[in-house]
């Protein structure tokens, strides 16, 4: 097997030695980036209660977390604003982000339990090793993902037409680019942390100011500067407004809060303009809710170069691992 | 592939240093094809360290080493795919079966689809696991989680399988059981067997023993040669008095050489001690306590080359945890996490 002498007696003919060899090589680094999504997928759907929670977390974030901060935000003075619909985008973000990222903890449980050296030390390039992780990550995230795009279509949603399945097809690659990029960082993370204790520390402390300020749970308007300009040099931010500018074009999210819109407008007219400068002072102004806060092309190039960066970061340190 | 006289692996001035740690200090040897071949050294003498930078894990601070005609640093790939790896510490995927592991070794080693099926039941059986081989390796014990490692080392057809502590953990039944595969291998196979060890009985089963020592390798023969530097029998004697015991000792057998055991003052090397006891005994009389006389191990040479004894560290702590990994004491508390 492994005489070079052996493996060149199997080129075709009409095919030269150094074009033989990098086709196999590059057969191989594609069945050995395979094999190793392969195992991932097969531990995740074989462990019960891991397969049965991931299908039930987001159902979790949606009904709990959405129902509950609607009513809160009607609490508040809100009014009927559809809270569940305008938080359906940063759900999905959210479940896409701790998924994608926390999978990145199978490589500790590798290394824990010695799996990782069979695989560091086989002929596989890193590189397949790296990349099959960050796609085995980004599939189960995608499961999870799959499950909110499904519930696109229920009524309390945006409903069972061809509007909604457009979104949901749309949503699909754009999910996926963001559970790659957030993968990668797990495994950029993962791939030379030795402590099993240290990974949830590592990752709360990177995560959770990621997930805050990317607008996932709330709008990110009326916030003091310097909070601004932290969510503006959030990547997610920019994955959260993608996403929420795909499922929410043409979406009406509040009736109108005014109480002048329930007068007919014969009446209103009637009264003079200055009487209705005065009344409109004293009704508390709702600043309008902004949908997407960047242009799309904006936020489909930051979360494309942050899956690149995140991608050869932990190709990088999974190389560079003895 | 091969070296001019033979050897599968040549080592040249290899040495690893831990920052002011030398692990291991420019050893020099060649292994020959087909034999085996033993490492055996105490805990921390520098053996894993040589075998992980054998098998490309490791890169050698000075030195080069060539295994199966590939250069360890330059050729990592061709290296790996002409070696079979066995660990110290278990390796497996113990939520998968171990027809599985055996898949995915069969595909990251790049074994012909062709030719996978057929070798991965030809393996289990050499191991004596098929009827198991439908089973998740967490329900396996110690023993068949070795076996099971062992029998993937080869599934790819390596022509050097390294044998990193390959009994450590295991009761000696089992221990017994692995050596026999060991040898099994050797003549069915005909492939070259790199082992460490630091159990004296266990490396009697190799061709050729290095003896490391402190990052150095201070002796390289066969067992029988290395036994006869001992030169003789080993007598221990046990007196009432050992004082005057050695002088006595010492006027009647001007010529005799004491060992330098720390642990026993009246050691010494003897031709035909069997022959000795009586003469001895009568000379002595009463004084004598307790006499024995044993052909020499592998102990007292490394003792004679040391003057230190390997203890048999299998009861410090770290192998105790790692005997409990193997058995899965550990494997069951974790997986409730």
């Amino acid at each position: 097997m492994a005489e070079p002498a052996e493996k060149i007696r199997d080129v075709p003919e009409g095919e030269s030695v150094r074009e033989y060899l990098h086709r196999t090589n590059a057969r191989r680094a594609f069945t050995g980036t395979y094999i190793v999504w392969y195992r991932d997928i097969k531990r995740f759907w074989r462990d019960t209660p891991r397969r049965v929670g991931a299908f039930v977390q987001p159902l979790i974030y949606l009904f709990l977390l959405g129902t509950g901060l609607q009513a809160a935000f009607k609490v508040f003075g809100g009014s009927n604003v559809k809270y569940v619909k305008f938080m359906f985008p940063g759900i999905l973000g959210m479940t896409v982000l701790f998924t994608a990222v926390f999978s990145a903890i199978s490589i500790l449980w590798d290394r824990e339990f010695g799996f990782l050296k069979e695989v560091l030390v086989s002929p596989v390039p890193r590189t397949s090793v790296a990349v099959g992780k960050i796609l085995g990550g980004a599939t189960q995230a995608m499961i999870q993902a799959g499950i909110l795009l499904v519930l696109m279509f229920f009524p309390f949603m945006y409903g069972f037409n061809l509007d909604t399945l457009w979104k949901a097809l749309l949503l699909i690659p754009c999910t996926l680019l963001l559970a790659i990029g957030m993968t990668s960082i797990g495994v950029a993370i993962s791939a030379n942390m030795k402590s099993m204790e240290g990974f949830p520390m590592v990752m709360n402390l990177f995560l959770l100011p990621l997930f805050f300020l990317s607008g996932a749970m709330f709008p990110l308007q009326g916030l003091p500067g310097w909070m601004t300009f932290l969510t503006r040099i959030n990547p997610l931010s920019y994955g959260v407004d993608m996403l929420r500018g795909i499922a929410l074009k043409g979406v009406t999210l509040a009736s109108n809060t005014s109480v002048i819109s329930k007068i007919p407008a014969s009446v209103i007219n009637s009264i003079s303009p200055q009487v209705r400068a005065e009344i409109g002072k004293l009704i508390p102004q709702m600043p309008k809710l902004q949908i997407q806060r960047y242009p799309m092309w904006l936020d489909v190039t930051v979360v494309f170069g942050f899956a690149a960066i995140g991608i050869a970061i932990a190709i990088w340190q999974f190389n560079r691992q003895e | 592939m091969n070296g001019t006289n033979g050897s599968i692996i040549q080592v040249e001035d290899l040495a690893k240093n831990f920052g002011n740690l030398v692990a291991v200090n420019a050893v020099n040897f060649d292994v020959m094809g087909g034999e085996i071949f033993g490492f055996l050294g105490p805990n921390g003498a520098g053996k894993t360290t040589t075998i992980n930078m054998l098998c490309t894990l490791l890169r050698p601070t000075a030195g080069t080493a060539t295994v199966n005609g590939f250069d360890v640093i330059h050729n990592k790939n061709e290296v790996r795919e002409s070696i079979g790896l066995v660990f110290q510490d278990p390796s497996l995927d113990d939520r998968l079966t171990a027809r599985e592991n055996l898949e995915f070794h069969a595909v990251v080693y790049h074994v012909p689809r062709s030719v996978r099926d057929d070798r991965i039941k030809e393996v289990l059986d050499m191991v004596t696991l098929m009827d198991r081989a439908d089973d998740r390796v967490e329900t396996y014990s110690g023993g068949m989680k070795r076996r099971l490692e062992i029998a993937r080392g080869l599934l790819h057809y390596p022509k050097v399988l390294f044998l990193d502590e390959p009994t450590i953990g295991l009761d000696p039944q089992t221990r017994n059981y692995i050596w026999e595969y060991i040898e099994d291998l050797k003549k069915r196979e005909g492939i070259t067997i790199f082992l460490t060890t630091h159990y004296m009985e266990e490396a009697e089963h190799c061709d050729r023993i290095a003896i490391i020592d402190l990052g150095d390798i201070i002796a390289l023969d066969t067992p029988e040669v290395l036994k006869d530097h001992v030169g003789g029998d080993v007598i221990k004697i046990k007196t009432a008095n050992d004082e005057d015991a050695e002088k006595q000792l010492k006027e009647m057998y001007p010529d005799l050489e004491m060992l330098n055991d720390p642990e026993c003052k009246l050691c010494f090397k003897m031709e035909k001690g069997e022959e000795f006891i009586p003469d001895l005994i009568r000379d002595f009389g009463t004084k004598i306590v307790s006499v024995s006389v044993h052909r020499p191990t592998l102990d007292d040479v490394f003792l004679q080359l040391t003057g230190k004894e390997i203890r048999d560290e299998g009861s410090d702590d770290k192998s105790n945890l790692r005997a409990a990994a193997r058995l899965g004491a550990f494997g069951a508390q974790r997986s409730k996490r």
